[in-house]
């Protein structure tokens, strides 16, 4: 049978349309691709339904005990200080009461909470707004409640950074790499022109360790399952009063804080 | 027909090679921005958006105002815009074509742009926004190309077109709306998060849009033998006065809730742009620049004595533009980011390369404008004896 250009032709381009298209419904149907969380899956990994953190700022007491705790995650993770706020990357650091809860304010609150540091950090909101804004999906929220961040996929709009409520996300506005003092390399450093945050230490849950900043805190930061009520926050959290930042949103922040100024109410 | 705008007279190549000029200097900027990161602009980590998404925002405006010459042409035979119906829509694929523009050179990392569309995301306002730019910018091209090269033979335009052009009208209306909910929809930005945004950047856009037009239809008029038309000029005038008593009327209702509300997170933005915040008021002096000429603009349009003056009716349009461009193309969106969600003040100002860059931007619309003006006005200028087919 012998065939004429146009025919080929026609015969060529409906190849390559099932070619591209059909392939990838094949895969779909077979699930002849893992998912990435399927892959190598530790024994020792941590997992949750929903993880959380408890504050308890009465614990900090000394410069020192921030600094431990911030040092202590910036360092494992590869966080630049270019040492201008302009170009600032942070992904947990401290303010005063009145920026941390900003409308929560009183001219009367005692004077050690008044001038006391307030550590901040991504919530991992239950509702996220950057999640929702994303063009490309490069910030999601992963099964365990972790608002993650896929630096490979984000094309850099910052649209996720005026969603959010919280000033939790940074912009690498230059390349990170220069000011670095001591790459770890076990934790991937990141490229110009990308937004990054906390992730709730997810590279060490996945291997069995708490996130690098409870692990420093002395018992300042409470880490676990919220959907487990015999977990650890779960019974600080009925046994304290706590607050959340901006709770009127609605974002429902999986941060929460105890209130104390460490037993120098009087002082 | 593209071939029109190969020959010129003289005046008409020195411009085009000083468009070429601020391209060219804004293309080096970029390259010097590529290579560096976003941090060669004035943006921080607490003013995230600036001038760039700030033109982007105001431009979308200018694109849907072609709508205002679409409906009263082909909704209302209005004939009188028969002549000056191409030019509003010329004036979309330029201003749209911005836009597209404004939002690639503010993305970190431009390389990766298709990533919005290898990874649909309907959730995202954003990706809704790619699709009603693009559509929008597809529309009007096809029909601005397909009415005037009907013209150019002097037959009416094929029937196809017909509905392109219907769908046109609602399309214009969501781009704008589309790019309203791109702010209007984020919690904790008070300044932004208000159910009037979208009506109050249609009200702009009707105003900032057709005022462009009406300077642009004068210049035109001086520079070629093409005349849109006296009738068609005042008809605009008009759209422009009512367009902008709303949009004043808009901008009031925001500062009502405001400040009898007394919520501070309401008024922080507004005070911070028209007194100062906390010792910061870099951007005072520009608001209040853009209220008086706010003012002055009504004053002149709302007297038809005045208005009927086509060197009065210009000079109006040109303190309207600027006044909204100021609004709009400053204010809003570095409104929105301040105070930061720590109720800080960070203030925000372009650097030269970003301000370069702006301008290379606005010059390759300008560009694409200056083109397709001098197509459609030179296949004007040949028909011009003809008969009109609408």
């Amino acid at each position: 049978m012998s065939i004429n250009r146009r025919e080929f032709l026609k015969l060529a381009g409906f190849s390559t349309v099932m070619g591209l298209t059909g392939s990838s419904v094949v895969d779909e149907l077979l699930k002849t691709k893992a998912e990435a969380s399927q892959v190598l899956v530790d024994e020792k990994a941590l997992s949750a339904k929903r993880w959380a953190m408890v504050i308890d700022t009465s614990k900090f007491k000394t410069e020192e005990d921030y600094k431990s705790v911030i040092q202590a995650c910036h360092s494992i993770h590869n966080v630049p200080d270019i040492g201008n706020p302009k170009d600032e990357v942070k992904w947990i650091w401290t303010d005063t009461y009145e920026h941390t809860f900003p409308g929560q304010e009183n001219e009367y609150i005692p004077e050690g909470i008044k001038h006391k540091p307030f550590l901040l950090l991504c919530n991992h909101c239950y509702n996220p707004p950057c999640v929702r804004v994303c063009p490309t999906k490069a910030t999601f929220k992963r099964k365990d409640g972790i608002v993650m961040m896929d630096q490979h996929r984000c094309i850099g709009c910052r649209f996720c950074m005026a969603a959010c409520p919280f000033g939790a996300r940074s912009f690498n506005w230059r390349d990170p790499r220069p000011f670095i003092k001591e790459t770890n390399p076990e934790y991937p450093t990141r490229t110009k022109g990308v937004v990054e945050k906390c992730t709730f230490c997810f590279e060490r849950l996945a291997r069995g360790l708490k996130p690098a900043c409870v692990e420093k805190s002395n018992g300042g930061l409470i880490f676990g399952d919220l959907s487990d009520p015999k977990s650890e926050v779960r019974k600080v959290l009925s046994a304290h009063y706590t607050i959340r930042r901006k709770p009127e949103i609605g974002t429902q922040p999986s941060v929460y804080y105890i209130i104390g100024t460490g037993g120098n109410e009087n002082a | 027909m593209l071939e029109k705008a190969l020959t010129g007279s003289r005046r008409y190549w020195v411009w085009i090679f000083f468009l070429l000029a601020v391209i060219g200097t804004g293309f080096i900027c970029y390259l010097r921005q590529f290579d560096y990161g976003l941090g060669i602009t004035g943006m921080s980590r607490d003013v995230s958006w600036g001038f760039y998404i700030s033109q982007f925002t105001f431009l979308v405006g200018v694109a849907a105002s072609a709508v205002m010459l679409v409906i009263p042409y082909y909704l209302h035979d209005y004939k009188t815009f028969g002549k000056v119906v191409i030019l509003g829509e010329f004036l979309a694929v330029s201003a749209v074509t911005m836009c597209i523009l404004f939002i690639f050179v503010d993305l970190g990392q431009p390389m990766r742009v298709l990533n919005v569309i290898l990874y649909p995301t309907p959730n995202s306002i954003l990706f809704w926004d790619m699709i009603v730019l693009n559509g929008y910018l597809f529309l009007n091209i096809v029909i601005g190309w397909t009415t005037l090269g009907a013209d150019r033979k002097g037959v009416p335009p094929p029937g196809w077109v017909k509905p392109l052009i219907y769908l046109s009208i609602p399309w214009a209306i969501s781009i704008h709306t589309v790019t309203a909910f791109l702010y209007a929809g984020l919690p904790g930005r008070h300044f932004w998060l208000t159910a009037v945004m979208a009506a109050r950047f249609l009200a702009s856009a009707f105003a900032s849009g057709p005022a462009l037009l009406i300077i642009l239809c004068l210049i035109v008029r001086k520079v070629s033998k093409f005349d849109p038309g006296k009738e068609a000029v005042q008809a605009l005038g008009k759209i422009v006065t009512y367009a902008m008593f709303a949009n004043v009327f808009l901008l009031g209702l925001e500062f009502f809730t405001a400040f009898y509300s007394q919520i501070p997170g309401h008024m922080h933005p507004f005070e911070y742009l028209y007194v100062g915040l906390e010792g910061h008021g870099k951007l005072v002096p520009l608001m209040w620049i853009s209220s008086i000429f706010a003012v002055v603009a009504l004053i002149m349009l709302v007297n038809p004595n005045m208005r009927k003056k086509e060197s009065a009716l210009a000079f109006a349009c040109v303190t309207v533009f600027i006044s909204l461009w100021i609004d709009k193309g400053f204010g809003l969106v570095v409104g929105g980011f301040v105070p930061n969600p720590f109720e800080g003040v960070t203030e925000y100002w372009p650097t030269l390369p970003e301000a370069l860059i702006t301008l290379g931007v606005w010059a390759i619309g300008f560009l694409i404008l200056s083109i397709l003006y001098k197509v459609a006005v030179t296949v004007r200028e040949e028909t011009s004896s003809w008969p009109s087919l609408h």
